[in-house]
């Protein structure tokens, strides 16, 4: 029996003006956990889909088991036991579990399909997991975590031997996270080899045996976890050591410039009230769905039906949309830079000039030449990596997409900027960027309130941390007082 | 020295790159030209008589209604919607502005105002329907088409009205300044479609209209007033069907009640195939006029060769299912990108 469960030699593949993997080669052992690191665009994600044959090489090719094998389509790597559990779930949302897990392979039986033993193949496979999971239940009404599951048993319905997790972690919670792990080791017990791709290095520790590094589309480094540390991993993905991971500084923090009392909305938000201050980096912790975003939006006026007292730098502050919050100095960069932060299709100076078309304006006409002065003043200030001011938002990176959406807020010249979720799908060195970002604005004497389910973040960054649990405020913590444990002690209380 | 040669040259070839991305992104943004001069070849090879002023004069006033519905569905499509009630807007108000002068006597200037108001309740009533009630623009479209032209039939008996004062001839049979080769209503889309172009790329309105379309979460967090962006670019459609159906009523010196019908099919095809998506959020004013040109062309050449008109609307709806084809496998092609 061959030892090595997937042996990649020599992979390369071009697009148009980029090679995302130049000459790729590393082995896979069979039953272990492989971490898969890199920063954005390193070439994690072109390696996913040519292995799920999605894309096709241009140079290399793979051995499965010691036999040399093509995949040319999805299904042939299916075929092939090969699986993927994409960050994007691919279920439908109006089909129940078993019907999802099954999808298009119904049991045939003598009346239609034979429900009876899809149901049971179904149980069987949520049982090879250890976890409980009701077949009948409607995928929509499923948390992520619980989605990401049935898309689990669908890949062991395949008889995958190689499963193949992008970013699984990104969107549970810490409770759903330790499912997760659970179900990890039952699957590795069973002998199934897991390609795990995360942002989140600690889980790489925790999780993987061995790490494998690319940047730049290279293959830089596989090594067994236990002979590498956090910086050392850090300075491999991105190929020089970085200064402190948390810049945080010592600012001054002023006076109240955003008072909340009692803030309501039904079944939503219950009581909240909180206080931040000029240079104040104030961080709201919980789980998913504590009530988090919802505190944001109701600042922001983007929901309706929230009652309670809001008082903007010791005035009465009620706003009825979000074009008064923002004309009130009050900015939001939104959890989903993609669906609520940019218009993709938009070029860089046109969305950073979004929030504030008075910016850009001589009485009735926009000014090309204003515009495209204002967007180098913010290319420039925030470091924004992109060719021109022309480039279309979507082809930037995570981190750099991030910079455009602060630039929006800070041309819109908002004193209170909310983040939520800052560096969520972002690279390790464009984090620390975003990190010292946020305190360099701290110490201009902007309010900060960052909203984080990333616990070393908020820990590492914020001054105070507001701790939210199914709509209250159930802990506020001093940034010298505050661990992980005392947070999520509150978040789960 | 080597340092300040080598920044030199990067200068001078990104200003380059710059000129060769402007041009670039010209014929992105009117890739339509090259299809509109393929087919005045094809035709002119195909037909001794289309490459004349004359025809072409023609061609752009038989045109011109249409392209000022291509003009206010341009707004409406870019900020991802679809309004398929204009058409029957044009039928409508083209009766009322010859009722307003025949059955009430009317002067025709208020007549003019009136009706334009007309179009503007259309307008505002389909963009309420759509951003206040959430119902797809399809559908709620597809209800007051249905309505308008049934209340034109109602009010009409279903017969043309006739005696449009002489004043009004002009609007749509007339020439500026006596000039044969520039009838009145041309000259109308050419002094509309430059206005809607300024507002389209530089103002406020305009540039809101895309950020809507592209992606109406992040403009409405930005501040965008993104449901009032919406509605005000129905009301411009239904001003713009009324001016068209006032040109129509003056062209036939009668107000028609099947005036406009099908209009709303040949807005959208020449909007699309002039680069605007269905999904929103891009294409351009002249790229849209040069779709209601294309689809001018196409009709005249197919007439000039002698094709009769049924297989004519098969032709045309051939040419929108391959334009909105074109479209979403181009925006399928960049996602993947």
């Amino acid at each position: 029996m061959a030892e090595y469960a997937l042996r990649i030699n020599n992979i390369s593949k071009s697009f148009p003006g980029v090679k995302a993997l130049d000459d790729v080669s590393f082995d896979i052992k069979k039953g272990e956990l492989h971490g898969l690191v890199g920063e954005n665009g390193a070439g994690k994600s072109t390696l996913i889909k040519i292995l799920s044959g999605v894309y096709s090489t241009d140079l290399g090719s793979f051995e499965l088991n010691g036999v040399p094998v093509t995949v040319d389509t999805p299904l042939e790597a299916q075929q092939l036991g090969i699986s993927v559990v994409h960050q994007e779930l691919k279920l439908v949302e109006s089909l129940t579990v078993k019907e999802n897990i099954f999808l298009g392979r119904p049991f045939k039986g003598k009346m239609g399909i034979d429900w009876q033993k899809l149901r049971d193949e179904a149980v069987n496979l949520i049982n090879r997991l250890n976890i409980s999971l009701d077949p009948d239940e409607l995928v929509s009404n499923l948390s992520v975590a619980q989605k990401q599951i049935v898309e689990i048993c669908k890949a062991l319905s395949y008889n995958a031997d190689i499963i193949i997790m992008d970013e699984p972690s990104a969107t549970l919670t810490e409770k759903e996270l330790e499912t997760l792990f659970s179900i990890l080791h039952e699957l590795k017990a069973q002998n199934i080899t897991i390609i795990y791709i995360s942002h989140r290095l600690e889980e790489i520790f925790k999780l993987a045996d061995t790490v494998t590094i690319l940047r730049d589309g290279k293959h830089i480094d596989t090594l067994p976890v236990n002979q590498v540390d956090r910086e050392k991993l850090i300075s491999l993905m991105v190929g020089r050591t970085l200064g402190m991971e948390y810049p945080k500084r010592k600012v001054e923090i002023g006076e109240p410039v955003l008072e909340v009392k009692n803030l309501n909305r039904k079944g939503v938000l219950h009581d909240v009230s909180f206080t931040l201050h000029r240079g104040e980096i104030l961080g709201f912790a919980g789980l998913v769905g504590a009530g988090r975003t919802e505190v944001a939006r109701a600042i922001f006026g983007a929901d309706r039906g929230v009652t309670g007292e809001i008082l903007l730098n010791g005035k009465t502050y009620s706003p009825k949309n979000v074009s008064f919050a923002v004309s009130n100095g009050i900015g939001l960069i939104p959890e989903d830079r993609k669906e609520q932060g940019l218009v993709l299709d938009m070029m860089v100076k046109e969305n950073i000039s979004m929030a504030n078309f008075k910016s850009i304006m001589s009485s009735v006409f926009l000014m090309p030449k204003k515009e495209e002065s204002i967007a180098h003043k913010f290319i420039d200030a925030l470091h924004i990596a992109t060719p021109d001011a022309e480039r279309q938002v979507k082809y930037l990176s995570g981190g750099n997409q991030q910079k455009v959406v602060i630039g929006k807020w800070l041309n819109a010249e908002s004193d209170i900027l909310i983040i939520d979720e800052p560096t969520r799908g972002i690279d390790v060195g464009a984090k620390a960027e975003i990190y010292s970002l946020m305190c360099d604005l701290a110490e201009e004497g902007k309010a900060i309130i960052m909203i984080s389910s990333d616990m070393p973040e908020l820990l590492g960054v914020c001054d105070r941390i507001m701790v939210m649990h199914d709509g209250r405020i159930t802990g506020e913590l001093m940034a010298e007082e505050a661990t992980q444990e005392k947070i999520l002690e509150y978040a789960i209380m | 020295m080597a340092t300040s040669r080598t920044a030199g040259k990067t200068r001078g070839s990104a200003q380059g790159a710059g000129a060769l991305r402007r041009i670039k992104r010209f014929f992105d943004d009117y890739s339509i030209i090259y299809a509109v001069l393929i087919l005045i070849v094809i035709l002119s090879i195909a037909s001794p008589d289309f490459l004349s002023l004359k025809n072409f004069t023609n061609v752009f006033r038989q045109i011109s209604m249409i392209a000022i519905l291509t003009i206010g569905m341009f707004f409406v499509m870019v900020g991802g919607g679809i309004d398929i009630s204009c058409g029957a807007t044009v039928g409508l108000t083209g009766v009322l502005f010859a009722m307003f002068m025949v059955n009430y006597g009317m002067h025709p200037v208020p007549a003019f105002i009136l009706t334009v108001l007309a179009g503007v309740l259309i307008g505002t009533i389909n963009g309420t329907l759509v951003t206040r009630f959430g119902i797809p623009a399809m559908i709620a479209t597809l209800g007051t088409q249905s309505i308008s032209r049934g209340f034109t039939y109602v009010i009409t008996g279903a017969y043309p009205i006739s005696g449009i004062p002489e004043s009004v001839s002009f609007l749509g049979r007339g020439y500026v300044l006596g000039l044969e080769w520039l009838p009145w209503p041309v000259f109308i889309v050419a002094i509309l479609a430059i206005i809607a172009h300024y507002m389209a790329q530089r103002t406020r309105f305009g540039r809101s209209v895309y950020a809507v379309g592209g992606n109406p979460e992040a403009a409405y967090l930005s501040g965008i007033k993104d449901k009032r962006i919406q509605i005000i670019s129905y009301i411009a459609l239904g001003a713009l069907s009324a001016i068209s159906g006032m040109i129509l009523t003056s062209r036939l010196a009668s107000g028609q009640p099947n005036g406009g019908l099908t209009w709303e099919f040949e807005a959208v095809t020449a909007a699309v195939i002039g680069g605007v998506s269905i999904t929103g959020g891009r294409g351009r004013v002249f790229g849209a006029l040069l779709g209601a040109i294309l689809i001018g062309l196409l009709t005249n050449g197919m007439t000039l060769i002698g094709m009769e008109s049924y297989p004519q609307q098969m032709v045309k709806g051939i040419v929108l299912v391959l334009a909105i084809g074109f479209d979403i496998y181009s925006i399928n092609k960049k996602s993947k990108n």
